[in-house]
C-alpha cells in the first residue's frame, strides 16, 4: 500500500523562498540560471522525475559552454570519472556513497547532485553520533498523537522518506559517524525500496527517481564502519585530494584569504612562498614520496589535509600579524605543521625527523624552515 | 627516396570505389565487393595486436580461402613458419631477429594470440597454405649501426622490440572510417588499430622525433570528436559486431587510409618508401607463383600503397643499395607484460589480458570479465558476490551509455569495479590491473627453436676470454688487477646473476671480498645450456641480461638485506646500468623500512660494497649516496630505537651500534671532493652517541658502549667519562643495570678494542669500577656476576692478572704518585728506541707490506714505546705473549 505523505510540513522545513539575505543561498538557488539553461538545452533522455539528464548533470558540475552560450562554471574541479561513474550511479538504483578525506568537497558535490538532479538540496539527515532512527525514518508529532492516536497526521516523515515519497534525492552526511544500529535502517529502504510504518501498518514505497547520497570521511579515528550488508547497497567514489601542487595552493590561498578576511588577520604580502612550503610538506608526506619523485618518506598517522594545510597557514598568519612582523615566516608556520604531523608523538616523530633530515636539510632555500623546524622540534 | 615517397601515393589518387582499395596495384577490374565474394589479391589491412582485427581477418580468411597468406614481417622468419603450428608453441611469442655478430642489435616483432598476423599464421598453418613474410628483410633494417643510423626509430624502436614495421607505422598503420562520426558504421573500421595504440605510447615513452609525426589515428579520433585515439579505436573497430559480410571493413578502412595518406603522404615515416617498395615486389612474386588469390594481412596504413601502382624498376630502384649484414632469427617465449607498454621490450598494448579476453570471450565480454574479476577478488579474501558482478556489470553499461559508447571499454568497466567491488580504492584494483588487464601469460616456444642470441654472445665472450666450458670441476684464480682476469670475473658473476651457475666463488674467495684475488670452481653441467635458453628473456647479450634480471630483481626482492646483497652483485658484476634502479629500489626501501636494525644490517654490507667498488674502480657516487642517507636515517630511528630495550634486545642493538661505527668510520675516511659531508656524517653520529649514551631509557649495554665508543673517539675526555661511569654506577643504578654498562664499556666489542687496557691505565674509571663492585648489595651480587664474568673472562690472561694484582694493590695514593712521574703508569717517561724498533718485524708480518726477517723476529722484544693507546696495536691480533710482555714489561 503506497500513501503519499503529507508535504505540509515541507515548506516549514525550507524556511522563507525569499533567501536574498541568505548567508549562504542552497545550490539550486544559488545557481537556478545555469540550471534553467541546461534543461533548455538538454535533449537527452532523462530518468523518471530528473530534472536533467546524466549528462546534464555532468556537465553541471563540471562546467561548460552549451549549445546558447551560457557559460556553465564548473562546481567540481577533478577527474571527470569520477563525477561520470558518480552520475551513473544515481541513474541506475544503487546508492552512492562519497568517501574522502576532510576537505575533499564531498558535502559539496553531494549538494550540488542533488540541487541538478532533482532540484532540490535540502532533504539532508546530517549524520551525528547521537543522530536517531528517527532522522532517517519518520518520528511522531506527540502532540497530535496524544489527541488523536496513531495516523499519518501524527506522522512526521524524515527527509529521507518524503524523498521517497516524492521521487526526490535524499542526503546523508558523515554516514559513519552515525552510530551502526542506525545506519542499518537504511538497509531495508536501499534494497527493498520501501519504508514499513509498523505502528499504522503502513508503508511508504519509493516512487522512481528516489536515491540517495551519503559522504563519510574515510580517515577519522574512531568511526562506524559500515556494515558489510549496507556497504554492498552503495557504490563507492573515492574523492581525491587535489592532484597537483598548484591546485593545492590554489585551494589554500583562496580559502587562507577567505578566513583571513572574516577574522580580521592583515594580509601578507609575501605568504604565497610559505603557503607553497606547507603545501609541499603536506603532500610529501601525504604521498610517501618527494614532489620530484625520487626520495620515499615515512607517511604519518595523521591525515595531512587540505583543510589542515590550511588551519596551519591561518595560524602562522595569525602568529606573524600578532607577535611577528605581519610577514609570514618559516618559524611562524613551523610549530603549526609540527602540531599536524606529529599525532602519535613516538613513531610520527621519527617519521618527522627522518623527513626534516633526509628531506628538508639538502633542499635549496629551506635552510629558514629546516632551523625552524628544529626549534620546535627539539 | 623520399621524392619517390611522396610521389607515391599522388597518382593513386581516391579510388573510384571502396572495392578498388582492396585489390593489388596490378589487380583486375574493380568489382563491387558488398556482399560476394571478389577476387584476390586481398589486402586485409590490420591493426597490430588489435582484437577485433584479428577476428575480422579470421573471417576474411574463411571467407576467401587464399592459396597463400602474405604477412607483414621479416622474411628471413619463413624457415620458422612451421614451428607456429608446434604443440610446444604458445603465444605470446616474439620472432626475435639479430645481427649474427653481433647479438645486441636485434628486434623482436612479439605476437599474441589476439594479433592479426598470428591468427593468419595459425590459419595457414592448419590448412597447408603456404606463408610469406614481405615486409623489407631483417638484414637491411639491422645492416645499419645503432650510431649512425639517420632514424631513430629503427634503431631504438626496433631494438626494443617492435617489428621494424610496426614501430614506425603505429602512428599511421591506423585505419578509420570513411565516416568516423558514425561508430554504428563498421565498414570502414576495420583496419590498422593497434598500431594506433602504438602511436599513443610511442608519445609518451619517444619524445624523440615522434612528435614531428603525424598520427593518423589521432587525426581521424578527433575529427569523430574522440580525444583519446585508443578509446576512439575501441569503440569503432574492436567492439564492432561482426559484420555480414567478412571483407567490407576492409574495404572502408583502406579506404579511410588512403584519404589520410593522400593528404600526409608517408605521415613522416621515410623508412616506409623501402619497406612498401619490397613488399609491392613480394606481392607481385607471390601473385606469380600463387596466383590472384592470395592475402595479405599488414598495417593498414601500408595497404594504400600496396594497391598503389607502382612500376617493377621503380621499386628495385628504390631497394638498390640498401645496407645488408646477416642476421638469425629465432623464437623466444614472451609475457604479457612485456606487451604492455610499461616494460621497455613493449608492443605498446596497454591492456593484452583485456584485448585477450575480447578476442576469446565467444559472448557477453563485459559479464565475463566481471566474473574473472570477481573470481580473482575472492581468491584475495574480498567478499565479492554475484551481486556485485550484477551491480558492476549494470554500471559499466550505464556508464557506456552515457559516454556515448558503443559497448562498455575497459574504462567504464575499471570505473565500474572501482566503485562496486573495490569500494572506490585503487588497491585492489592495481590488482586486478596486474593480474587481468595485463595478465601473467607467459609464452612458450618448442626446443626446436634456433638458439637464443644470448648462448651465441656468451659462446663469443668465451672465447674471447679464453674461459672453456668443461665438464670436469676446476679452479681459477683471479687477479682483479689484469684486464682478463677482471672480465673473466665479471663474466662468472653475471652469469651467476641469471641463474646460470657456472663458476661459483669458492671459500677463500668469499673471503677475501674487497682485495684483488678471487677464486672460482668451475664446471660446465650440460643442463646449464637450457638455462641460458631460459635466460634469453632477458636480453641478448650477457651484459643486457644480466642487467635486466637485476633491476627485476630489485623490484621483487622481499627484504632490504637482499636489495643490499644485489647492490653488492651488481658491483661485482660491473653492471652500471642497473645500479641506479637497485639504489632507487634501496633508497625506498631504506625510506619505508621502519626497523632500524634492518637498516643497521644494510649499511655495513652497503658501505663495504662503496669501498669494494673502489677497488674495482666503479662509479660509485650513487651508492655513497645512497648509503649517506641509509647512515642519516638509521641515525634519526636510532635513539628512540633504543628506548625500553630487554637484556637481549640490549645486546642485540650494541652489535647494531658498533656495525654502524665501523660503517661511519669507513663511511668518513675516504675523503672524496666533499669532505665536508664525511665530516658531517661523523659528526652526526657522534651527536647520536652523545644522546645514546646520556638517555635513561636507553640500555646500559649500548649506553656504555656509546661512552667508550666517543671516548675512543676522542669526543670525550677521560673525566667526562669518568663522570658518565659515576653516574651510571651510582647507588641509585639497578646493579644488573649498571653491569650490563661495564658490559658494554669495557666489554670486547665487535671492533676488538681490548676493554681491559682500559681500565689497566686509567685509575679512576677502575676505581669507579672496584667502588661500585664493593658496594653492590650481596642479594644483588649474585645477580651482576654472570654478567661480569662474561665481561672479563674475554679479556686476554695477561690483560687479567694485571688488573688483579692493579686491584691487589688498591687503587689510590700510590697509583697516583707514580702517575705524577712517570706520565703514563706501566710505562718509562722516556721511549726505549731499542725496544721500540725490535717490534717493526711483527708489524711488516702482520701487514703484509714485506717480507719479515726472521732473524729479527723476536718475541721478547715486542714491547712497545708507542703510545699505549694506539688502536694500531691494540686491535692487531698480536699473540697473547706479545701483550703479555707489553703489560709486564715495566714490572
Amino acid at each position: 500500500m503506497t500513501v503519499s505523505v503529507n508535504t505540509a510540513v515541507t515548506t516549514a522545513v525550507n524556511g522563507p523562498k525569499d533567501d536574498a539575505a541568505a548567508l549562504r543561498p542552497h545550490a539550486e538557488d544559488a545557481f537556478a540560471d545555469e540550471l534553467k539553461a541546461l534543461a533548455a538545452a538538454d535533449d537527452r533522455p532523462r530518468p523518471a522525475r530528473w530534472r536533467l539528464s546524466p549528462w546534464a548533470v555532468a556537465t553541471y558540475l563540471l562546467g561548460g559552454t552549451l549549445p546558447d552560450g551560457t557559460v556553465i562554471t564548473p562546481k567540481y574541479v577533478g577527474p571527470r570519472r569520477l563525477v561520470e561513474v558518480a552520475v551513473t550511479t544515481l541513474a541506475t538504483d544503487r546508492a552512492l556513497l562519497l568517501l574522502g578525506v576532510p576537505g575533499t568537497a564531498k558535502t559539496w558535490v553531494s549538494e550540488h547532485l542533488a540541487a541538478a538532479v532533482s532540484g532540490d538540496s535540502t532533504l539532508l539527515v546530517q549524520g551525528t553520533a547521537g543522530t536517531p532512527e528517527e532522522a532517517i525514518r519518520y518520528g511522531w508529532n506527540y502532540a497530535q498523537l496524544l489527541a488523536h492516536g496513531p495516523s499519518r497526521d501524527a506522522l512526521v516523515p524524515s527527509p529521507v522518506m518524503r524523498a521517497m515519497s516524492e521521487g526526490m534525492t535524499a542526503r546523508v552526511e558523515e554516514l559513519t559517524r552515525i552510530p551502526a544500529d542506525v545506519q542499518d535502517t537504511l538497509i531495508t529502504i536501499l534494497s527493498e525500496k520501501t519504508l514499513p510504518i509498523a505502528e499504522l501498518g503502513q508503508e511508504v514505497q519509493a516512487v522512481r527517481g528516489f536515491n540517495l547520497i551519503a559522504t563519510a570521511n574515510d580517515r577519522d579515528r574512531g568511526v562506524n564502519e559500515l556494515s558489510s550488508a549496507l556497504r554492498r547497497r552503495f557504490n563507492t567514489v573515492v574523492l581525491p585530494l587535489p592532484e597537483s601542487v598548484e591546485a593545492e595552493v590554489d585551494i589554500v590561498s583562496r580559502r587562507v584569504d577567505q578566513l583571513g578576511r572574516s577574522l580580521d588577520l592583515p594580509t601578507a604580502p609575501d605568504g604565497i612562498a610559505e603557503i607553497r612550503r606547507v603545501v609541499t610538506v603536506f603532500r610529501e608526506l601525504r604521498d610517501g614520496v618527494t614532489a620530484d619523485g625520487r626520495t620515499k618518506v615515512k607517511s604519518p598517522s595523521g591525515t595531512l589535509s587540505t583543510a589542515e594545510a590550511i588551519s596551519v597557514v591561518t595560524n602562522g598568519l595569525a602568529l606573524s600579524a600578532h607577535f611577528g612582523d605581519g610577514i609570514l615566516r618559516p618559524a611562524d608556520v613551523a610549530a603549526g605543521i609540527l602540531g599536524a604531523v606529529v599525532r602519535d608523538p613516538a613513531a610520527d616523530r621519527v617519521v618527522w625527523q627522518e623527513y626534516l633530515e633526509a628531506v628538508v636539510r639538502e633542499r635549496e632555500g629551506w635552510k629558514d624552515f629546516y632551523r625552524a623546524c628544529r626549534e620546535v622540534s627539539a | 627516396m623520399r621524392g619517390f615517397a611522396e610521389a607515391a601515393p599522388g597518382p593513386r589518387a581516391r579510388p573510384k570505389d571502396r572495392g578498388a582499395a582492396l585489390h593489388g596495384g596490378g589487380g583486375g577490374a574493380p568489382q563491387n565487393h558488398e556482399g560476394e565474394r571478389t577476387d584476390g589479391p586481398w589486402l586485409l589491412g590490420v591493426r597490430h595486436h588489435g582484437p577485433g582485427s584479428a577476428r575480422a581477418v579470421r573471417e576474411a580468411l574463411d571467407a576467401c580461402v587464399p592459396r597463400a597468406v602474405l604477412i607483414e614481417g621479416p622474411p628471413e622468419a619463413d624457415a620458422l613458419v612451421a614451428l607456429v603450428g608446434d604443440d610446444g608453441m604458445s603465444p605470446p611469442v616474439a620472432l626475435l631477429a639479430h645481427v649474427t655478430d653481433d647479438p645486441a642489435r636485434s628486434a623482436f616483432w612479439p605476437l599474441a594470440e589476439f594479433s592479426p598476423e598470428w591468427v593468419a599464421l595459425r590459419w595457414a598453418v592448419e590448412r597447408g597454405v603456404p606463408v610469406r613474410f614481405i615486409d623489407l628483410p631483417a638484414a637491411h633494417s639491422l645492416a645499419q649501426p645503432p650510431g649512425d643510423d639517420p632514424d631513430p626509430d629503427q634503431a631504438v624502436d626496433e631494438a626494443q622490440g617492435d617489428p621494424p614495421g610496426e614501430r614506425p607505422n603505429p602512428q599511421v598503420d591506423v585505419g578509420s572510417g570513411t565516416e568516423p562520426g558514425h561508430p554504428g558504421q563498421p565498414a570502414g573500421q576495420e583496419a590498422a588499430g593497434q598500431e594506433a595504440g602504438q602511436e599513443a605510447a610511442g608519445q609518451e615513452g619517444d619524445p624523440d622525433g615522434r612528435s614531428l609525426r603525424i598520427d593518423p589515428l589521432a587525426v581521424l579520433a578527433e575529427t569523430a570528436g574522440y580525444d583519446d585515439p585508443e578509446r576512439w579505436w575501441e569503440d569503432v573497430v574492436e567492439h564492432r559486431a561482426a559484420a555480414d559480410d567478412a571483407l567490407a571493413p576492409f574495404a572502408a578502412l583502406a579506404d579511410a587510409m588512403g584519404a589520410l595518406r593522400e593528404r600526409y603522404g608517408d605521415g613522416g615515416h621515410a623508412r616506409d618508401t623501402a619497406r612498401e617498395a619490397y613488399m609491392r615486389l613480394q606481392l607481385r612474386a607471390a601473385r606469380k607463383e600463387f596466383g590472384d588469390e592470395v592475402a595479405v594481412v599488414c598495417g593498414a596504413w601500408h595497404v594504400p600503397a600496396l594497391a598503389a601502382k607502382v612500376t617493377v624498376t621503380a621499386d628495385r630502384a628504390v631497394l638498390k643499395g640498401l645496407p645488408k649484414t646477416k642476421v638469425d632469427m629465432t623464437w623466444v617465449p614472451w609475457t604479457h607484460r612485456r606487451l604492455s607498454r610499461a616494460s621497455g621490450y613493449g608492443a605498446g598494448i596497454a591492456s593484452p589480458g583485456w584485448y585477450a579476453h575480447l578476442f576469446r570471450a565467444p559472448d557477453r565480454p563485459v559479464e565475463r570479465w566481471m566474473t574473472r574479476v570477481a573470481g580473482l577478488l575472492r581468491d584475495e579474501d574480498r567478499a565479492v558476490s554475484s551481486a556485485h558482478v550484477i551491480e558492476a556489470v549494470r554500471l559499466a553499461e550505464t556508464l557506456a551509455v552515457m559516454r556515448g559508447r558503443p559497448l562498455p571499454g575497459l574504462s567504464e568497466t575499471t570505473d565500474a569495479v572501482r566503485a562496486v567491488m573495490c569500494d572506490g580504492s585503487d588497491v585492489p584494483l592495481a590488482l586486478v590491473h596486474d593480474k587481468l588487464v595485463v595478465g601473467d601469460v607467459l609464452g612458450e616456444v618448442p626446443e626446436a627453436a634456433p638458439a637464443v642470441p644470448l648462448q651465441r654472445d656468451l659462446s663469443r665472450t668465451q672465447r674471447r676470454l679464453r674461459l672453456k666450458p668443461e665438464a670436469l670441476e676446476r679452479e681459477l684464480d683471479l687477479d682483479l688487477r689484469k684486464e682478463t682476469d677482471a672480465a673473466r670475473s665479471r663474466l662468472l658473476h653475471r652469469l651467476r646473476l641469471l641463474g646460470v651457475g657456472w663458476g661459483e666463488p669458492s671459500a677463500t674467495g668469499r673471503s677475501s671480498t674487497g682485495t684483488f684475488r678471487e677464486s672460482w670452481r668451475l664446471r660446465w653441467e650440460p643442463e646449464l645450456a637450457v638455462r641460458v635458453a631460459e635466460a634469453g628473456i632477458w636480453g641478448t647479450t650477457v651484459l643486457a641480461a644480466a642487467t635486466a634480471k637485476a633491476e627485476s630483481d630489485a623490484i621483487s626482492a622481499p627484504a632490504l638485506a637482499d636489495v643490499t646483497a644485489l647492490a653488492e652483485r651488481c658491483l661485482l658484476a660491473e653492471l652500471p646500468d642497473a645500479l641506479p634502479t637497485v639504489m632507487q629500489v634501496l633508497a625506498d626501501r631504506a625510506a619505508l623500512d621502519t626497523d632500524v636494525g634492518h637498516l643497521a644490517q644494510a649499511l655495513p654490507a652497503l658501505v663495504r660494497s662503496l669501498r669494494y667498488g673502489d677497488v674495482r674502480s666503479t662509479d660509485t657516487g650513487a651508492l655513497a649516496e645512497v648509503a649517506a642517507g641509509l647512515a642519516g636515517r638509521i641515525f634519526v630511528g636510532l635513539p628512540p630505537a633504543c628506548a625500553g630495550l630487554d637484556a637481549d634486545g640490549g645486546a642485540q642493538m650494541r652489535g647494531h651500534v658498533d656495525a654502524v661505527h665501523t660503517a661511519v668510520g669507513l663511511l668518513a675516511e675516504p675523503t672524496p671532493p666533499d669532505g665536508a659531508t664525511t665530516t658531517a656524517v661523523r659528526g652526526r653520529w657522534h651527536s647520536v652517541l652523545r644522546v645514546l649514551a646520556g638517555r635513561d631509557t636507553v640500555p646500559g649495554e649500548v649506553r656504555g658502549r656509546a661512552v667508550r665508543l666517543l671516548l675512543d673517539e676522542g669526543e670525550l675526555e677521560h673525566p667526562e667519562a669518568a663522570r658518565l661511569m659515576g653516574l651510571a654506577l651510582s647507588p641509585g643504578a639497578a646493579p644488573a643495570d649498571a653491569a650490563a654498562w661495564i658490559e658494554g664499556f669495557v666489554g670486547s666489542g665487535s671492533g676488538g678494542t681490548g676493554g681491559g687496557m682500559l681500565l689497566i691505565h686509567d685509575d679512576r674509571l677502575l676505581g669507579l669500577v672496584d667502588a661500585w663492585l664493593t658496594s653492590v648489595p650481596a642479594e644483588a651480587f649474585t645477580d651482576v656476576l654472570p654478567l661480569l664474568r662474561r665481561t672479563f673472562s674475554a679479556y686476554e690472561a695477561g690483560v687479567r692478572r694485571t688488573l688483579g694484582e692493579l686491584v691487589r694493590r688498591g687503587p689510590g695514593g700510590a697509583a697516583e704518585a707514580i702517575t705524577a712521574t712517570t706520565g703514563i703508569r706501566g710505562f718509562a717517561a722516556e721511549p726505549d728506541q731499542e725496544r721500540a724498533d725490535a717490534v717493526l718485524p711483527v708489524l711488516h708480518l702482520l701487514l703484509g707490506l714485506a717480507p719479515p726477517n726472521p732473524a729479527t723476529l723476536n718475541p721478547t722484544a715486542t714491547a712497545t714505546s708507542s703510545t699505549s693507546q694506539s688502536p694500531a696495536v691494540a686491535s692487531a691480533p698480536a699473540p697473547a705473549s706479545a701483550v703479555r710482555d707489553l703489560t709486564e714489561a715495566p714490572a
